[in-house]
């Protein structure tokens, strides 16, 4: 099994009137030092078997992303499942 | 014979019905075409209408655009099969590569829903023929996503062949790159446009009977086609 990470973020120079809105409200954190948030978005992907990086390509460029407005990076995230998945249980779920 | 406009439903669609009364109205058959059926029916020209198909999950579009009905009308608008995405359905199109650009988040955030002043600066299309050049109209806007961003280039391209079908007056409400309201492919058969002239066709619930006119220029256009 292979787990891929694919990270989408907005080009530099589309706005990200997001990122600005969190900017804005750090101050109220008391934090005045930050200059820019920009927001992207994180995707993982698991494949039964091996992952084709061509393939993923395609899975990113076609529909993960718009490379109109977007850039991705594509990373293989080599079998953490397990573990990663116990980190993963949320703390202090009511259920 | 009427001519027969197609109106799409996705899940998540909302303005389908007023797309298709409007068509009626303007003297058509509305024929209802379904996501998953990649049929057209045998359509002379397809609406997608209004609305948040598949949850506006992932990106406004983005899933829509790989609908079973989409790989026919992707066809059909590379053959010059007339279609008009309205609102989601505009997002539908870039997303789809049949126009040029994409739709993003408004610059202030909000969701903008008010009778919205636009210009028809292209009466070439087939769905604006109707209108008189740099006429101005009266039609809802309701969207959150309604920026239309594009790179320099393009930008420069779509106005320097008249492709900006139509711009927002009195205000910018979205931020919109150049005050982009619609747009048009190079051969005028495929129009986005944010605000919905679904609308604004009848007195008792519109602004105006502007909207119409995106209606009654298809059924010319088709008329003409067929003369």
């Amino acid at each position: 099994m292979a787990r891929v990470v694919v990270d989408v973020m907005l080009k530099p120079e589309i706005l990200d009137p997001q990122g600005q809105a969190v900017a804005n409200a750090l101050p109220r954190l008391g934090i005045s030092d930050v200059s820019s948030v920009r927001i992207g978005r994180r995707i993982e992907i698991e494949f039964a078997g091996a992952a084709d990086p061509e393939r993923v390509r395609e899975i990113a460029d076609k529909l993960l992303a718009n490379p109109v407005i977007e850039d991705f990076t594509i990373q293989e995230v080599a079998e953490p499942a397990t573990e990663a998945e116990a980190e993963a249980v949320p703390a202090g779920d009511p259920a | 014979m009427s001519a027969r406009v197609g109106v799409v439903t996705f899940p998540g669609s909302l303005d389908d019905g007023d797309a298709a009364r409007a068509v009626r109205v303007a003297g058509g058959e509305a024929v209802r075409l379904w996501h998953g059926d990649s049929s057209l029916h045998g359509v002379d020209a397809v609406v997608l209408p209004g609305g948040f198909s598949y949850g506006d999950y992932l990106r406004t579009g983005a899933i829509a655009r790989f609908a079973p009905v989409m790989e026919s009308i992707i066809d059909g608008a590379r053959g010059g099969l007339p279609v008009l995405g309205i609102c989601n359905g505009f997002q539908i199109l870039c997303e789809a590569h049949l126009l040029p650009g994409a739709l993003t988040r408004n610059s202030h955030l909000h969701f903008r829903n008010r009778d919205q002043w636009l210009r028809v600066s292209a009466t070439n299309t087939a769905w604006t023929n109707s209108f008189e050049s740099d006429q101005d109209v009266l039609i809802p806007l309701k969207s959150g996503e309604g920026r239309y961003v594009a790179d320099q280039a393009t930008l420069d391209e779509l106005a320097a062949n008249g492709r900006i079908v139509a711009t927002y007056q009195r205000g910018n409400p979205n931020g919109s790159e150049r005050d982009i309201a619609g747009v048009t492919n190079e051969a005028g058969n495929v129009v986005g446009l944010m605000p919905h002239p679904e609308h604004a066709i009848e007195a008792l619930t519109g602004p105006s009977l502007d909207g119409l006119g995106f209606f009654t220029s298809i059924l010319k256009h088709l008329a003409g086609a067929s003369a």
